[in-house]
């Protein structure tokens, strides 16, 4: 599980760290600490999830205490405050998508992966979690992915049904 | 019936590039605003649109414009809420994707009505996909000239900036969208200060839903007079309506306020029916939060007139019969669905959600989802509906922010409307607890 580990040396690629800037700029003189939601995100996309040394460099980046980081990354549902898979598939589950079946998807999923909900595949693969609504309510079942790749990080998968996620077990997610 | 004026290009051709939008006749509402017109005059006429907040509440945009303080010295911000989370709500999502410069030619004649020269769009973090869109459209107006310094030689600068938020309902509530904004915890803030007063960083702000800020760009091109002559009475204009559950045809639609929800409901221009043959049970008409309606209360009112898409008629009734128009968000029941699981579902959600700062909404959440958890699963009590009841009403209009009435108002119109229900589950546990079992009432379905 190369992946989930602390790294040893916590700073931001240079391209990365750029974009960290550009990013504060957005702010007032004195407000960099509104970047903080943004930074996080490209920390978590560097990282795959935010260890305390990585929250402890975001608040170094942004002159403001590590606790203000980690009040912070503990309140939103988004950050991942634990080590978990290459893949966090993040499925909606709330009413509106449980009228379009989100819940045989959840079970489907687990027996798929051997996990339960919140845990993670002993090859380190996948994390399975359940998530609010998503707003995209009426393409359900829904799930979220981060892709590592992709510019636009999270990606939606609409309209679920098990051959779908078969299929992108298969060829997407590896 | 039928005008639309946010998504009337979309489908056409890909809008996003801006040279497909300005094809349109996009822009010509910020050429108009910053070039011939003053900003009182832009308030004027969304005043005179009557236009509402199209985020939940449908508070009166030109209204709230109008009360934002103009201290010396002091700037002044537009926030635009694309927070988008309220369950059932997917509109914003669809206008921003589909149709970018919409939103962002309603930022520019906004921040410019408001004075202010910094405006951010908070979106949730989730959209990343939205975010880049935007981003990739803001570039583009700024090498226009439509966006920075000296916009269109009027003397006016803005800049404009996409925010992502991290992952939490409360943080459409529009303090809380402030607080994280400023880089903390999505708590709301206590009221007053108003944001008109004292929003971000302390300064006035106003805070307004993407699709309220994308209509102010028609409004300014054809007048405030003519958008008020859309709609119905003090529902003027369209309205963004996302449809899901269990219908033919889910997805966003523009509808001109007044539309019957029959029509809507039925029509295959629209939600195309209920999905499989089946029968209509129940109608959450405008987003988790507002009651939920049997059946019988949805295409008529309790005194038989025929029910509209509007803020008047969906009300009508009050909360005995009634519902509220919301965000928008329709999600139809059919018969299959079971009323309990999904209020105990949604009730689950809001706890899951509250910020916690308020003891009435934080342990009252918790206790409705527990009870309601074990009415579902064949262990509850008869008293537990009175229960339910009781502690519903000891949240609303208890709390810091609207989350509570949020959680209280569907447990309250579940147990109004479909006690019968919950009685059964309670009565008969090993029934109600088989898989795929229903309590089934002949007369409420239609
Ligand atoms: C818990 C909660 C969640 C909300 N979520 C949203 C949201 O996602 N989008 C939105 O525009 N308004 C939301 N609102 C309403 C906002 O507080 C605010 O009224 C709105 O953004 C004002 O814009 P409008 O006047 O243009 O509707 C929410 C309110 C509450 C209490
Ligand atoms: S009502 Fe709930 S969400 Fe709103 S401030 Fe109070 S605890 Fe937080
Ligand atoms: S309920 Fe799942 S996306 Fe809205």
């Amino acid at each position: 599980m190369t992946e989930v580990n602390t790294p040893e040396k916590v700073e931001f690629s240079p391209e990365t760290l750029k974009k960290a800037q550009e990013i504060i700029a957005r702010y007032p003189e004195g407000r960099q600490k509104s970047a903080l939601l943004p930074v996080l995100h490209l920390a978590q996309n560097e990282w795959n999830w935010l260890s305390a040394p990585v929250m402890d460099y975001v608040a170094g980046l942004l002159s403001i205490q590590p606790i203000e980081v980690y009040e912070v990354a503990t309140f939103y549902t988004m950050f991942q405050i634990e080590p978990v898979g290459k893949y966090v598939l993040e499925v909606c589950r709330t009413g509106p998508c449980c009228l379009r079946g989100a819940e045989n998807i959840i079970d489907y999923l687990e027996n798929k992966l051997g996990t339960k909900v919140g845990g993670t595949t002993t090859d380190g693969l996948f994390t399975l979690k359940t998530v609010e609504c998503l707003a995209a309510c009426g393409f359900a079942p829904v799930l979220q992915v981060r892709l590592k790749k992709e510019d636009g990080n999270y990606i939606y998968y609409e309209n679920l049904t098990p051959e779908k996620i078969d299929n992108l077990i298969a060829t997407e997610w590896v | 019936m039928g005008i639309k004026i946010l998504t009337e290009h979309i489908g056409k051709e890909d809008l996003k590039p801006i040279d497909a939008y300005m094809k349109y006749g996009g822009y010509t509402a910020v050429k108009k605003a910053l070039t011939s017109m003053s900003p009182d005059a832009i308030v004027e006429e969304v005043k005179k649109s009557g236009l509402r907040g199209r985020g939940g509440a449908g508070f009166p945009t030109g209204m709230k414009w109008s009360f934002l303080a103009k201290p010396e010295g002091k700037p002044r911000y537009l926030v635009c809420n694309a927070d988008e989370s309220e369950p059932g709500t997917f509109k914003d999502r669809y206008l921003m994707m589909h149709s970018p410069h919409t939103l962002i030619e309603g930022m520019i004649v906004s921040s410019f009505a408001l004075g202010a020269n910094t405006s951010y769009i908070y979106v949730r973090g989730e959209m990343m996909f939205v975010i880049r869109i935007l981003e990739k459209a803001i570039a583009e107006a700024y090498a226009k000239g439509l966006l920075g310094k000296n916009i269109l030689g009027s003397g006016y600068n803005l800049d404009l900036y996409v925010h992502p938020g991290g992952g939490a309902y409360i943080c459409g509530e529009e303090t809380a969208l402030l607080e994280s904004l400023e880089g903390k915890r999505g708590n709301p803030r206590n009221k007053p200060p108003f944001p008109a007063v004292s929003g971000l960083y302390a300064c006035p702000t106003v805070v307004n839903n993407v699709e309220s800020i994308a209509a102010t760009s028609w409004i300014i091109n054809n007048g405030g007079d003519e958008y008020a002559k859309i709609g119905i009475g003090k529902s003027t204009g369209t309205k963004l309506i996302s449809a899901c559950g269990n219908i033919n045809n889910p997805g966003v639609y523009e509808i001109e306020l007044g539309l019957s929800v029959e029509e809507f409901l039925y029509s295959d221009q629209y939600c195309g029916g209920i999905a499989n043959g089946k029968k209509l049970k129940a109608l959450v008409a405008g987003g988790s939060s507002v009651p939920i309606l049997p059946a019988n209360l949805i295409t008529k009112t309790a005194n038989g007139e025929s029910r509209l898409m509007s803020y008047e008629s969906l009300s009508d009734g009050g909360f005995a019969t009634g519902t509220m128009l919301g965000s928008g968000g329709f999600i139809v029941f059919d018969e299959d669905q079971c009323i309990v699981r999904n209020t105990w579902n949604f009730t689950r959600f809001y706890h899951h959600e509250s910020c916690g700062q308020c003891s009435p909404c934080r342990e009252g959440t918790g206790w409705m989802e527990k009870v309601l958890h074990r009415i579902e699963h064949g262990h509850g009590h008869m008293h537990d509906i009175d229960l339910l009841v009781d502690v519903a009403k000891k949240i609303e209009g208890n709390t810091i922010c609207p989350l509570g009435d949020a959680a209280a108002w569907p447990v309250g119109s579940a147990i109004r409307h479909f006690r019968d229900e919950f009685e059964w589950h309670i009565k008969n546990p090993s029934e109600a607890t088989r898989k795929g079992a229903v309590y089934r009432k002949e007369a409420v379905f239609a």
